[in-house]
Formats: C-alpha cells, structure tokens, sequence
C-alpha cells in the first residue's frame, strides 16, 4: 500500500496536496449587495417599489426632520417663537418653518397635572412610582414576592395621594375588604362555602354604606391625621389619563371575568342577564356612555344624591371596558376543549376551585392578547372625557390654543400628545407580545 | 345490601337549597333575579321620582315638533322648520354615510397594507408596520383632530385661486378645488332630469339653455338599472356553471357578457338622461357649483378610514399566514399558476378568519363615527343627541333613542355575521 501511495504522489504531481486557504464569496452574493438585492430589488417590482419607499421617506423627513431639529425651547408665545426665527434669518411666508417646542416647557405643568396645585406635584408623582412600584412584581415575576403586599395596598394608598383627606378614609374602605376576606377566612368551616361566599360579599356592603361614613369622621376626631384634599376638577393633562386609565383597567378586569363566566354559565337567568348587559355595552359607542353619566346617571339615582363627574366617568369606562374583555376572555375559555372541563369535574373539584385552578388559568392565557388591546382601546379612550368637559391631554391642547400666547399652534401639542401615548400603548403591546412569548408551554 | 335497594327517601329538606347541587342553582337563579328586579325597580322608581321632582314627563313627543336648526350637510330635504324627527332622521343618514365611506376605504387601505405587510420587500415591509402601528397606538380622537387641522390649517384659501398666477390651483384637470373650506369636486348632473329642468333665460347673442339639475329619480333610475344589470349577470352566471358542468367547456366570452350586462344598462341610462358633469367655479370668495366635501367630512372620513384601515391591515395579514404553507405547496404541486392558488386556495380559506373580525372593525368604524362631535361634523350623535336634546331638554328620550339606533345597527351586522359564519363554519365531525 505504501508503495501505490508513494508511486501515486511521484507519478501524479499535479494532485494537490494540501487545501487551498478558503476565497471569500464573490460580492454579489454575500454580505450587504447580497441582502438588498434578494430583500429589496428580487424583481423590477419590488425595485421599483423600493425606490418609491426610499423616496417617500426622504420627502418626509426632508419636510420634518429641519421642522423638529431646529425647533425653539425658549420663548414666552408663539410670536416670540417668530421672532427668534426671523432673527435667524429662517424666515418663510405663512406659519412657521421650525417647531415651536417652547410651547411644551411653557405649558408642561398643565400638560401633565391640568390644575393640580403646584406645591403638591410630588402627590401624583409619588403615586406614579408607587404605581409602578406595585405593578412591577405583578408584570415580571422575577420580581420578589413580597412586593405584592405594596400591590395590595397601592390602589388605597394612591388613592389617598392623589385625592388627599384624612388617612381615614383609605383605611376604612380597606377594612371592607378586611371583613370579607375575614367571613370567607372563617365562615367556609361554620356556614359553607356558599353562605360564606354570599356573607363576603354582603358584609363589606352593608359595611360601606352604613358604617364607614361614621367610622370616617369619628376616628378624624379622634386622630385627625390627613393631607390637603384635593378637588377631582384639578385633575387635568395626562395625570386624568392615567388615573382614568389605570382605574379602569384595574377594575375592569375582575369584572370582565365575573361577565365571562356569567355568560359562559349554565344557569339560565344569569347567562341571559350577562349576555344582555354585554350586547348592549358593546352596542353603543363609548362616547354616548359618557353623555350618559354625564346627563342621565343623576335621574337613576335616589333624589338628592350627586358624585363627582369623574367617578361617574370611571365607573362608565369600567363598565365599558369590562364589557369587551369578557368577550375576549369568553373566546379563550371556548377555545379550551371541552376535556379540561371534564377533567376539572372528575377530579371532583366544584365550581369555584375549577374555575380557579383549571379553567382560568389556560383561559387567561389564551386571551392575553385581546385582553391588552382592550387595555390600550380603554386607554386611548380616555381622550374622549374632553366632550364631557374635563381637561384631558386633548382639552388641554384646545384650551392652550385658545389662550393669545399660543394661538395658532398646532402641530407641536399633537405631536408631543401622540408621542406619549404612542409610547405607552407601543409599551402596552410589547409587554403583551412578551407575556406570550413566556407563558407559551405548547413545544412547536 | 338492603340499602342499596331502598328506594330514595323522596323527603325534602330546605337545607337542599344550600348545600344539594341539584337545587342550589335554583336558588342561586331564584336570588340574583330578586336582586336584578329590585335593582331596576329602584333605578325606574329613582327615575319616575326625579323627573317629577324636576316637572318633566316621559313623552318623544317632542320629535314632531319644529327643531328650528340647520344642518350644514343634508342627504335629504330639511330646513329649519322640519321637525326633530327629520333633523335625527338627516343625522342617522350622515352617520351612515361617513361609515359606508370609511368601511369602503379602510378595507382597500387595510387588504393593500396589509399584503404589503408580508412583502418579501424589506424597506415597504417596515413602512406598512410604521404605518400599523402608529394608527394603532395613537387614539383616533388625535387623528380626526390632526387631519381636521391639516385641512383647516394647511390648505390654500379659496381666493388663492384667483388670478393669472394663482398661488393655489385645481387639481386634476382643474375640476377638483382642495380649499381650506372643504374640497369641492364636479358633481354628476342630468340635461334631461326625471324631475325636470328649468331654462335659461335668453339673453342678447345666447340663446336659452338647458340648466342642467337632479332629482332622487335620476339615481333610482340609475340603480334600477345597475342592480338589474347585477341580477342578469348573476344568472348568466350560472347559465355558464351550468353549461360548464354538463359539457365540461366554459362558454367563451362569459365574463365580458357578464361585463357587459352590468354596465350596459346603467350606461344607456346615464346617456339618456344626458348626463354631464357640473365642475366647481369660482364666484365671489368661494365657490360654487359641484359638490362641496366638507372639511367635517374628510376629516372624519380619512381619519376612521385610515384608524380602521390599520387594524384591517392586521386582520389579513393574520388571515393570510393562518393558511398553511402547505396548502399552497400542495396547489403548486397540482400544477396550479400562483393567481390561481391564490384565488382558489389561499383566499377562500384566509376570508373565513378574516370575514368575522372585519367585519366587528366596520362594526367598530360606524360607533367610532359618533367622535364626529369633536370637528363638528352633524351625525346622529350631534343633532339627536347634541342639538335637539339641549333645545328640549328631552335627555332621557333623546339617549335612549341615539343608543337604541346604534345598538339596533350593531345588532343587525352581528346577525348578519352570523349568519355568514355558520355559512363558512369547517364541518367538522
């Protein structure tokens, strides 16, 4: 053998004997010649779309990009702003050829907090990162545990922030809550689960609408401990948003379960009476709800009784919202086959613990998706309060408009309010899109 | 054992009610329709009491008597002295209008988005998701705003027009004026309208013409004959499957007779009432002639469309990756062109995911149309709801009327889809 292989290399000198060192693949199909002719210039179609995108992009940013980048920070009015251009010597005939961004230093105070008054601006921010704080360990849940205590107790304490009062009266609400966690604690043993659920929800009723009012103004006698109180007609700008918002989401959630069960039920009464209140919710656009609490919720209440306008609205906004979650949440518990049902049942468990341990579990996670693009619609809803007459990021634009400082600006507050909610909704979704991606346990 | 074969005692215990399953749902129904019955009873007795109290009664009288306001965009006859029931009945019309507008334009916006979307193209891919996006986390009350602005605000005034050297000029062809008052495009007119035309007078050199005019019964005329030419072309249609399953040979030319028989007969109408174009002049500091789009209307129109065209652009991006790649590789495989497999196998299965959510985002669209409050557009919302509720102080009836009118409309398309679903449901089992 050796010697084959020795004649063989003698004899066939042009046999290679080592590797020639790897050529680099030729420009055209590799790298980034490689990647913009297969991605965008496949065909004389996609080229030609091409160039008109790149046109289209370099016609926008050649009329915005100057606009924004050479924009004003630091002026009183918009004729301020016009003078400073002028002086530049970026002069053009009608309106203005830079943004006046002086605008949103000039006005940010009204912009995020409406009429709040100024010596108390750390209230809200204070909430806001309570807020977050507390949301936090809800969102990741890498966060520690022990965080979901501060959850618990944001709602009250932000609650207590932003409305100001006595300490009081956070406190007792929250011991409604208390004494109906307190009747399920130690009432399932005694009076069975059902009395003991119907007990929970009575007794902190009953509570609120006979007790607290006294407790309220008897301990503040006692104790009168509280901070300056704020009126809900100060609320204004992004600060209204947000509390809107984020009440609404908050509480439309566990009431847009409660209408999905009630709509997915057996029992006749009930699943007719969610099916009617969800159809006619959906029905009617938002913005006649609103008119509705604004003109009519004072003819349905007992004569005499009035609350704020703002409560009013978040109740709407709730109802609202709660109203197309369940319909989203009802999709997801369709889409479960009918076997998790079953097996939840065989196991013996009742209702109540199938629901909980079964059933909403897969379904929660199948909706996820819905159920924040309801969040974000509720969300961008919260602009609509202006037709009612509270000053939202949209009513204050006008109102900001129709001051002689600021007359004739436009571009600069749309921009900046689309920006922020852009941000948060943009936010919103991502998270959802993250949610799935982690909660996913099927293995494609 | 001898338990076991005892009958069961048939003896009832009120405790059953609590605590045996077969019964406690009974109470459980029993209970919550007490507490629904009283909670209504409470809010109508509320509501019977306050409305004494403040010396009002229960009565939609009111939409027969005179509403005395105008409304600047009509579809039908109205004046000030028509009464509130018209004034609604012009609103319900121009709700409906700026829906119909801006389902038909956000469905093109959204398929063409939407497609694009999934463009093997890189560069148009990411301008349509710039495009998704950013209408779909902005809030539509923004962007009516916004656009409303850009007309107001962007646009030439109406005496830029004037003059030799004009700053503004008319678009294509010089029949479109886009103004800061609204656009004005040529209006179709008829020579010999079925509601007759008036002449003009003569005068010295110009001899007495024709005014051409319209009347609801040119347009009858008009549909009539397109949904008649529709419901020919549908049975030549058939006369065709017909043919092509019994001979296995498709009629030739069938599509151009089908062509044919649906705008034949629209045309010979058209020509016979002498149809010509009435373009917008103009006169004094504006113009006059043709129709006049409102800025309301465009406003409200582009902004739903282009809001709604977004979402639409999600729903078929979404319907069209739900068909499985192996569908089209099977219809390749079978020898079928792309347009076939596209028409015959990729967009009857995609249509049945993306027919139902289209159609609650028309659903969505036509509820959305009531934010034509905020640029003063006059919807059902904004004469029915708005003006004549603050005239007579009817709030209770003129709300409830506005909600059962939007409420009855989403009740129809949702029968309507249903209707459709069951229709295209896979039958399975």
């Amino acid at each position: 053998m050796s010697e084959l292989h020795s004649e063989t290399a003698l004899d066939t000198a042009y046999v290679r004997t080592e590797m020639l060192p790897e050529q680099t693949p030729p420009v055209t199909v590799s790298g980034p010649i490689k990647w913009a002719r297969e991605n965008l210039f496949s065909s004389v179609w996609n080229a030609l779309m091409t160039i008109i995108s790149i046109y289209v992009i370099y016609v926008v940013l050649v009329a915005i990009l100057p606009w924004m980048l050479n924009g004003i920070w630091d002026a009183g009015s918009l004729n301020e702003c016009r003078e400073i251009r002028d002086a530049r010597g970026g002069s053009g005939e009608h309106g203005h050829d830079v943004a006046c961004w002086a605008v949103l230093v000039d006005r940010w105070d009204q912009l995020m907090f409406g009429f709040y008054p100024s010596d108390l601006y750390w209230r809200p921010i204070l909430a806001l990162v309570l807020f977050l704080t507390a949301i936090a360990p809800v969102l990741y849940d890498s966060l520690p545990r022990k965080m979901l205590i501060l959850t618990v107790l944001m709602p009250f304490l932000c609650f207590w922030l932003l409305w100001g009062g006595s300490i009081w009266t956070p406190i007792v609400v929250a011991l409604g809550f208390v004494l109906g966690w307190a009747v399920v604690k130690f009432g399932e043993g005694t009076l069975g689960s059902m009395l003991a659920t119907i007990g929970a929800i009575l007794v902190p009723i009953l509570f609120w609408m006979y007790l607290t009012g006294p407790l309220i103004s008897g301990l503040h006698s006692i104790l009168p401990i509280g901070i300056q109180s704020v009126e809900s007609r100060a609320f204004g700008g992004f600060l209204l948003a947000f509390v809107i918002g984020a009440s609404g989401i908050i509480l439309s959630m566990p009431l847009g379960v409660i209408l999905a069960l009630g709509r997915q039920s057996d029992l006749f009464i009930i699943n007719k009476c969610s099916v009617i209140f969800i159809e006619v919710i959906r029905g009617v656009p938002l913005i006649v709800w609103l008119f509705t609490a604004q003109l009519l919720l004072g003819y349905f209440l007992p004569p005499g009784s009035n609350f704020d306008l703002m409560v009013r609205v978040i109740i709407m906004v709730t109802l609202f919202s709660s109203a197309y979650i369940a319909e989203v949440i009802r999709g997801g518990l369709a889409a479960l086959p009918r076997g998790q049902y079953e097996g939840a049942d065989s196991l013996g468990l009742n209702y109540w613990q199938s629901m909980q341990l079964i059933i909403l579990p897969q379904a929660l996670k199948i909706s996820i998706p819905g159920i924040v693009s309801s969040f974000i619609g509720l969300f961008k809803d919260t602009v609509l309060v202006v037709f009612i007459g509270l000053f939202d990021p949209i009513g204050f634009s006008n109102a900001i408009r129709a001051d002689t400082d600021w007359n004739g600006i436009y571009w600069e507050l749309f921009i900046f309010i689309g920006l922020c909610f852009f941000i948060c909704c943009f936010g919103m979704s991502r998270y959802s899109q993250y949610l799935e991606r982690k909660l996913a346990t099927d293995h494609r | 054992m001898a338990t076991l074969t005892d009958p069961p005692q048939p003896s009832f215990h009120f405790s059953q009610l609590i605590y045996d399953t077969r019964y406690r749902s009974l109470t459980i129904q029993v209970v919550a329709f007490i507490l629904i019955m009283w909670g209504l009873f409470e809010l109508v007795t509320n509501a019977i009491q306050n409305l004494s109290a403040l010396g009002k009664d229960f009565d939609f009288g009111f939409l027969g008597n005179r509403a005395g306001y105008d409304i600047n965009q009509r579809l039908i006859e109205y004046s000030n002295d028509s009464t509130h029931g018209r004034a609604a009945f012009v609103g319900i019309l121009n709700t409906l209008l700026v829906a119909f507008l801006g389902c038909v334009f956000a469905t093109i916006l959204g398929v063409i988005a939407g497609v694009l979307r999934l463009s093997k193209n890189w560069i148009v891919g990411r301008l349509m998701t710039v495009y998704v996006e950013g209408f779909r986390n902005i809030p539509l009350l923004l962007w009516i705003i916004v656009i409303f602005a850009v007309m107001t605000e962007g646009m030439p005034q109406p005496r830029d027009f004037r003059g030799e050297d004009a700053e503004a000029s008319m678009i294509l062809g010089q029949s479109v004026a886009v103004t800061n008052r609204g656009v004005y495009i040529p209006n179709v007119v008829f020579t010999r309208s079925l509601g007759g035309n008036e002449m003009s007078e003569a005068a010295d050199g110009v001899p007495a013409a024709v005014i051409p005019a319209v009347s609801f019964g040119d347009w009858a005329l008009f549909l009539v004959a397109l949904i008649g030419g529709i419901v020919v072309s549908g049975i030549i249609g058939r006369w065709g499957k017909a043919k092509q399953e019994a001979t296995g040979i498709r009629p030739p030319g069938l599509f151009w007779m089908r062509a044919a028989s649906v705008v034949l007969p629209a045309t010979l109408v058209l020509i016979a009432l002498g149809v010509t174009l009435d373009y917008p002049e103009l006169r004094g500091f504006n113009f006059t002639g043709g129709v006049h789009l409102r800025n309301s209307l465009i406003a409200l129109w582009f902004a739903l469309s282009l809001y709604t065209g977004a979402f639409i652009a999600e729903i078929v991006r979404a319907g069209i990756m739900s068909v499985s790649k192996g569908q089209t590789e099977a219809s390749s495989a079978l020898g079928m062109r792309a347009s076939w497999t596209m028409n015959l196998v990729v967009l009857p299965q995609a249509m049945r995911v993306i027919i139902p959510p289209l159609i609650s985002q028309y659903l969505n669209l036509t509820k959305n149309s009531s934010l034509a409050l905020a640029v003063g557009y006059m919807d059902v919302r904004s004469t029915l709801g708005g003006i004549t509720i603050n005239q007579t102080g009817r709030e209770l009836e003129g709300m409830l009327l506005l909600g059962a009118f939007y409420l009855a409309t989403s009740l129809i398309i949702s029968a309507v889809m249903n209707v459709y679903n069951n229709s295209v449901k896979l039958k399975e089992r």
